[in-house]
């Protein structure tokens, strides 16, 4: 099933904690979703949450940026802390928040809207343009860096629901990078891609560790052996193991991580 | 695998032919055929009612398109009309609709003996062919333009409703026989009367814009007070249930906590809905006019019922138009930190506009044919006077379309049957307008996501 992973060639270079989650518990109604989380995200650096489907893992990156707040019956119990300030104080606005971690979804979902208004959203609602150019130079940034400003330039009036699902996918990532987050929350980002545009995805999520810090699910071990620095794996709402990506693939210390991994669970 | 292997009776292959049916295929689709009958003569009955319906609306209602005129030269004699001659609008003024009749008496004689055409009635039976109406409006044009008494002037006087129906048909020498409004000498003298050109049949304008008239006078009726009173209630109903609806839907689709109260205003609103129209009529007439004391016969009174029965129209098509629009683009638009404010009203909103449209409309159209509440706020008035232009006009009072229907059907004269049925066109062209107009923005909106 899983043989000759090939790792992220860099190493993790840095060790600032960006995100540190302690004891975090999920409720949906009855149901004990996420039991005693305890998690170190780094700043600049992929990392992968893995598990088999309903583990959890989706529902633990919503709590990163409150995304779990539009849903009524869930509640969220212990702490997050995005340097060191708690997420889920009550002085804290989720708006704030969301501008601070942004978020790419599973489904590709532009807003029916021009590429450019799809760009331009965030900022003009965050207030970080100040004049037309300076917004055009944000627009051209951020599908730049969402490679998909050479695609993009010719028809940028266009809209944003008649690209291929993969540059629509492009267009969610430049979405979410032009309010200039500093922690990017990916949902099974490549999970209705093809494997051309799913490469693309990986290599534009690789440049993205430069400036942000990346939480990516996926259901592809492939995938995270390839993109992620540090991979947490997830059963039944348990953070069973995390460390770095080699040693999980290679020389996991859970036996439950071993079963997956090799295709035992799933 | 083991499922298969595990479970005791396997089913045999089968055997025959793939060019004949098994008998189980040929109940199978004998059964469809038969659906797809049913459903053939279930939609060949509703167009047939449809077509009918139709046909029978258009047959005695096109009628009332066209009306019969006299053209007559009158004199304005001053001798009867200014016995003074001081052109004083007061003492012209004095001059009853009685003194007016033997000036278009005359006018007839002189009529009918420049064309030839002789009869053995005397002129005030000839004068009978003209409307009970003419000398009305013959008074309106001298008080009107009192320097023109001592001249003659030429006009197109109405003729009365028994000749007018003559030539649509509806009155014949054998009814007249038996009726006391008009005689057969009478019908023959109209008939005379068009082959000399004096009668004359033209399009009815006055049908759209002329008030109500009384009973003896159907060739006068018109829709003029009704249409503009439907229109004062359209344009409040439109103005008040649009916002309060939208604005509702949205509180409750999209911020109201969900618990027991939610639930409790939603079955309520649901309940609204199926409300017979009569109450909402029973609770204007209670609240609108009793306690608050507004006017009777007023669209502003008629506009509030029609928005209280709309609302509940408007509130169901919005939210589940709003519920239609897809999570991921809320989930897009607070994932890029707009608040749930802006993610509604920048992404939801546009998205719903479609169905909320059509919702408004199909709304709207519902209350432009309403008549029951109407009936019970005083809406079923006889007026004559046009109500003043928007907003003192709401308080006046008005008829409504439907109303107006409603009140030429209880007339006597067959005539006011014409005259209702072509209100009904006149109605049903209005919903058409506003269904084509749903459809249009609907198209206009629509946006693929």
């Amino acid at each position: 099933m899983f043989d000759a992973p090939k790792f992220a060639e860099t190493k993790v270079t840095n060790n600032d904690i960006k995100i540190a989650a302690r004891k975090v518990q999920v409720y949906y109604g009855d149901t004990h979703a996420i039991k005693d989380v305890d998690v170190d995200i780094l700043d600049k650096t992929v990392t992968a949450f893995i598990g088999p489907s309903g583990c959890g893992k989706s529902t633990f990156l919503r709590c990163i940026n409150r995304m779990n707040d539009t849903i009524d019956i869930c509640r969220v119990m212990g702490d997050i802390l995005i340097d060191g300030e708690d997420i889920y104080d009550k002085k804290v606005d989720p708006v704030q928040l969301r501008a601070k971690v942004g978020m790419v979804f599973q489904k590709p979902n532009p807003f029916p809207k021009s590429i450019y208004d799809n760009v331009a959203y965030g900022p003009r609602i965050h207030g970080l343009a100040r004049t037309k150019a300076d917004l055009d130079e944000i627009v051209e940034k951020s599908l730049r860096r969402a490679a998909l400003w050479n695609e993009a330039k010719d028809r940028l009036d266009q809209p944003g629901t008649g690209l291929s699902g993969g540059q629509q996918q492009r267009l969610c990532i430049a979405r979410a990078v032009a309010t200039s987050p500093e922690v990017l929350l990916m949902d099974e980002p490549c999970s209705a891609l093809d494997p051309i545009a799913t490469a693309q995805v990986e290599e534009l999520i690789d440049e993205l560790r430069q400036e942000f810090s990346v939480v990516i699910v996926t259901h592809s071990m492939q995938q995270a052996a390839r993109v992620s620095q540090k991979t947490a794996f997830f059963h039944l709402g348990h953070l069973v193991e995390f460390g770095d990506t080699g040693q999980i693939f290679t020389n996991p210390k859970d036996e439950r991580t071993e079963s997956y991994i090799t295709g035992r669970i799933g | 695998m083991t499922d298969l292997t595990s479970s005791g009776a396997v089913p045999a292959p089968r055997k025959g032919s793939l060019l004949t049916q098994d008998e189980r295929t040929k109940r199978r689709n004998a059964k469809e055929a038969r659906f797809r009958m049913m459903g053939l003569i279930a939609v060949t009955i509703g167009v047939l009612s449809l077509v009918g319906l139709l046909t029978s609306i258009l047959a005695s209602g096109l009628s009332s398109f066209q009306q019969t005129y006299v053209e007559l030269e009158v004199y304005l004699d001053p001798a009867k009309l200014d016995k003074k001659g001081e052109r004083n609008l007061d003492d012209i003024a004095k001059v009853t609709t009685f003194g007016y009749a033997p000036l278009i008496d005359a006018a007839m004689t002189a009529a009918m003996e420049r064309a030839g055409v002789s009869s053995d009635l005397n002129a005030k039976a000839a004068g009978e062919l003209i409307s009970k109406e003419a000398p009305a409006s013959l008074r309106d044009y001298v008080l009107a333009n009192p320097d023109r008494i001592g001249e003659t002037v030429s006009f197109d006087l109405l003729a009365a409703g028994r000749i007018d129906g003559f030539f649509k048909g509806r009155v014949t020498m054998a009814s007249a026989e038996l009726d006391r409004n008009v005689s057969p000498e009478q019908l023959q003298l109209a008939q005379q009367l068009k082959e000399a050109g004096i009668l004359t049949t033209k399009f009815n304008w006055a049908f759209f814009t002329a008030p109500d008239a009384s009973d003896t006078r159907p060739e006068a009726a018109g829709l003029g007070v009704a249409i503009i009173g439907s229109a004062y209630m359209m344009l409040i109903v439109l103005v008040l249930s649009l916002p309060l609806g939208v604005a509702a839907s949205i509180y409750l689709e999209e911020f109201a906590p969900k618990n027991r109260w939610t639930d409790l205003i939603e079955v309520n609103i649901s309940n609204l809905a199926a409300v017979p129209s009569i109450v909402f009529g029973i609770l204007g007439l209670a609240i609108f006019i009793n306690m608050v004391g507004l006017p009777q016969s007023a669209p502003v009174v008629g506009g509030l019922v029609l928005t209280l029965m709309t609302l509940p129209t408007i509130i169901i098509a919005t939210r589940a138009a709003l519920k239609s629009v897809p999570p991921s683009i809320r989930d897009a638009a607070l994932g890029v930190g707009a608040s749930k404010m802006q993610a509604i009203f920048h992404h939801v909103l546009p998205l719903a506009m479609p169905g909320i449209l059509t919702g408004a409309i199909i709304g709207l159209a519902q209350a432009l044919g309403e008549t029951a509440p109407l009936l019970l706020i005083g809406m079923v008035a006889f007026v004559r006077e046009y109500p003043a232009g928007p907003p003192e006009g709401f308080f006046d009072p008005a008829a409504a379309l439907p109303v107006q229907v409603y009140n030429w059907t209880q007339r006597g004269d067959p005539a006011f049957v014409e005259r209702a049925s072509g209100a009904i066109i006149v109605l049903l062209v209005f919903l058409v307008i506003m269904n084509i107009a749903a459809i249009l923005l609907r198209k206009r909106f629509e946006r693929r996501w």
